[in-house]
């Protein structure tokens, strides 16, 4: 008799427990994570809710036989089985950065501290979330023609959230395509310019002497060039394509993370750390790899923010001006200069990617500060 | 805990190190197409030994040149001119694999325990790298070996996974001498290592070198100014002035009876805890001169308060004499 209460308590908790496990964030939010907890369940939600509206093209998924919708259905479960392992595995692990912690869990810290910065990576996860769910998000195709006559630029509504443009298209569908180019082409050129960069940076700072030389001149005439005439240029004597653009966009925005890395390179040879690591015996690619490029990484990587905002940029300027990722592909650039003409009667199809740039620029530049701060040593307490 | 690590069987108080007119001129340029327009002399043919098992004091104030010398020495700076030898070989035109092996011989710890560490690295990866870089041990062997050095330097072996933020200046500088430590060195160049710490933590890592000198048979080239410091570790001194080495001696009877004007001022110059002993000063007028465009004749002779100092002193540069013990000094009036 007595221990009708206990049992009906433990039951509760039981209960309580599976609720924990089945809904990420719950756990979070019960030992007052409050911030964790929320982000947990609203990506959970968000997740489910597209999964619910997007049934039929979910299921289309599997006779459409199109890339796209592929990565588009991956993206979808690995989200949602990623908001379930890392609410069980964070709830029960919560690191302590304090004790223990390396200088980048630190940094984490702080950068959690950055509201702005936070609100900057919020967007910049929804960016890519948004892109890569592209074709579940919308029920229009970017490039198909209707009817002309009865849907060209109608207004924004419910059924074409930002309007049509001047071929009836779906300007919504038009902006998520388009952002695909945008954010993708940011990222190569991003990756491909921060590596050469960095490698060429560090190589140059570390020996120093003709090699510096050599190096920092070839830097000096790059960066001399006007970017947009040298972009222009060297696209125009190719067919442009999307390989094209992020190549030569890789390939001429290097200099300026060079000229950063060599100069905190050339700092950091002076200290007594890499002395000592050349006194031990460790060879230059080992102490340039091991000991001198991690160290330069807070840098670089706040460079790397900062240059994916004016990559895209670039690439939008570059589309505007018919330099870019031919049409009927769509990117932001290319959007806005086919409604160029009709700005005035339809708005709208210039507005929203216009402020689709706006927003993606500022949330890099507010991640990219809030990293800057985050990772500069002399700022933490 | 304590392993005397195998070493060849040499004579105790053989000379280990011996360093003959060590030089080593920065160009000064200027102009746009960097023409040498002068040199900086920073150091200008010193010459000293080291024996087995000592500990020799390289001592002398700011810009005397002291650091270049140790650099230059572990080949951290290419010389302009000298000899260095090394347990009888010449450590200046070593090539490639001579060079590693003279990397697992000698060792240098630094003055500043903030900026010797690599903040990127925990303690452990650093330690391991050099094991696993000299091929001394891997796997559980580099661990065990990991906890030994730290034991060794007086640290716990799960210090081994925090990172050098995490530690005191004088733990740091413990880091420090464990990473020396790791190669097994015979002779260890220490670069001020005490004088960015605390005075009771001063205390603690110098009884610490004397510690691992006494059960690991090092021998050391201790750079300091700090001449309290030199009376409580090293067994000889040499005494640097403006690249050059202008006394050596006995630490006792350099201490006594110092021979050179310079050393007699710098001895002068440390405070004495005892309020009634009075002692006379030697006050030096005006600094250091520029290693860019040092004085004719003897380098100190414009600062020089000895009664006899005359034209000899202005036009002749004085080279080591012996004067009496064990000692030498670069003076034309010793």
């Amino acid at each position: 008799m007595n221990d009708m209460p206990e049992r009906s308590g433990e039951i509760r908790h039981r209960a309580l427990r599976l609720l924990m496990a089945l809904i990420p964030g719950l756990a979070h939010l019960r030992q007052g994570h409050t911030h964790a907890g929320l982000s947990l369940l609203g990506l959970a939600l968000s997740m489910i809710t597209v999964s619910i509206f997007a049934n039929e093209r979910i299921q289309a998924t599997f006779t459409a036989g199109r890339l796209d919708y592929w990565v588009a259905l991956l993206t979808l479960a690995v989200t949602l089985g990623l908001t379930w392992v890392v609410s069980g595995v964070s709830s029960r692990h919560r690191l302590d950065a304090r004790v223990g912690g390396s200088q980048w869990a630190i940094a984490w810290l702080g950068f959690k501290q950055n509201r702005v910065a936070m609100l900057g990576l919020y967007l910049m996860i929804a960016l890519y979330l948004a892109t890569l769910l592209g074709p579940f998000l919308t029920g229009y195709e970017p490039s198909v023609i209707g009817d002309i006559a009865a849907t060209r630029h109608l207004p924004p509504s419910v059924e074409h959230l930002m309007g049509t443009d001047k071929f009836g298209r779906d300007v919504f569908t038009r902006v998520l395509y388009g952002a695909r180019i945008s954010l993708s082409i940011g990222f190569i050129a991003v990756t491909i310019s921060i590596t050469l960069g960095t490698a060429i940076g560090a190589v140059s700072g570390y020996f120093g002497g003709a090699v510096d030389t050599v190096l920092m001149r070839l830097v000096d005439t790059l960066i001399s060039f006007p970017r947009l005439v040298l972009l222009i240029t060297v696209i125009a004597l190719f067919e442009p394509s999307l390989l094209i653009v992020i190549v030569v966009l890789g390939f001429t925005l290097w200099p300026s993370t060079a000229r950063i890395v060599r100069g905190e390179v050339l700092s950091l040879r002076e200290r007594e750390f890499i002395l000592a690591a050349r006194a031990l015996g460790l060879n230059s690619p080992r102490i340039i790899l091991r000991h001198i490029v991690p160290n330069v990484l807070g840098p670089v990587i706040v460079a790397a923010t900062l240059g994916l905002g004016n990559i895209i940029l670039i690439e939008a300027g570059l589309s505007y001006l018919g330099f870019s990722v031919p049409l009927p592909t769509p990117t932001w650039g290319n959007i806005i200069n086919d409604g160029r003409e009709a700005m005035l009667q339809a708005w709208w199809v210039t507005t929203f990617p216009g402020l689709a740039i706006v927003i993606t620029v500022v949330a890099f530049n507010l991640v990219g500060d809030g990293l800057r701060d985050a990772l500069d040593p002399r700022l933490r307490t | 805990m304590k392993r005397p690590w195998p070493r060849p069987d040499g004579d105790a108080g053989s000379a280990l190190i011996e360093v003959r007119d060590l030089t080593k001129h920065f160009p000064i340029r200027s102009g746009v197409f960097g023409r040498t327009v002068g040199q900086i002399r920073a150091v200008d043919g010193v010459s000293f030994q080291v024996r087995r098992g000592e500990t020799l004091a390289l001592v002398g104030e700011s810009g005397s040149g002291k650091t270049t010398a140790a650099l230059s020495l572990l080949r951290l700076m290419e010389p302009t001119a000298g000899v260095v030898t090394f347990d009888g070989q010449n450590a200046l035109t070593l090539d490639r694999p001579g060079l590693k092996r003279l990397r697992r011989k000698a060792q240098i710890i630094f003055q500043d325990p903030f900026a010797s560490l690599n903040p990127r690295l925990t303690v452990g990866t650093m330690l391991r790298e050099i094991l696993h870089v000299h091929g001394l041990a891997r796997g559980a062997a580099a661990e065990a070996r990991v906890g030994e050095l730290l034991a060794l330097v007086g640290l716990h072996a799960a210090d081994a996974m925090r990172y050098p933020h995490q530690f005191s200046g004088g733990q740091r500088q413990r880091i420090g001498i464990a990473r020396a430590l790791a190669v097994e060195p015979e002779f260890i160049i220490a670069d001020e290592p005490v004088s960015a710490l605390d005075v009771s933590v001063q205390a603690q890592v110098l009884n610490l070198l004397a510690d691992l000198q006494r059960n690991l048979h090092l021998t050391y080239l201790f750079i300091t100014h700090d001449l309290s410091v030199v009376r409580q570790i090293a067994d000889r001194v040499a005494v640097m002035y403006l690249g050059r080495v202008v006394e050596t001696g006995r630490c006792e009877s350099l201490f006594e009876s110092p021979r050179h004007p310079y050393t007699r001022a710098l001895l002068a110059a440390v405070p004495v805890p005892e309020v009634r002993r009075t002692r006379s000063r030697v006050l030096l007028s005006g600094d250091i001169a520029s290693p860019a465009n040092p004085p004719p004749g003897c380098p100190f002779h414009p600062r020089c308060p000895h009664p006899d100092k005359d034209e000899i002193c202005r036009t002749a540069v004085p080279g080591l004499r012996d004067v009496g013990g064990a000692g030498q000094a670069a003076c034309h009036k010793a």
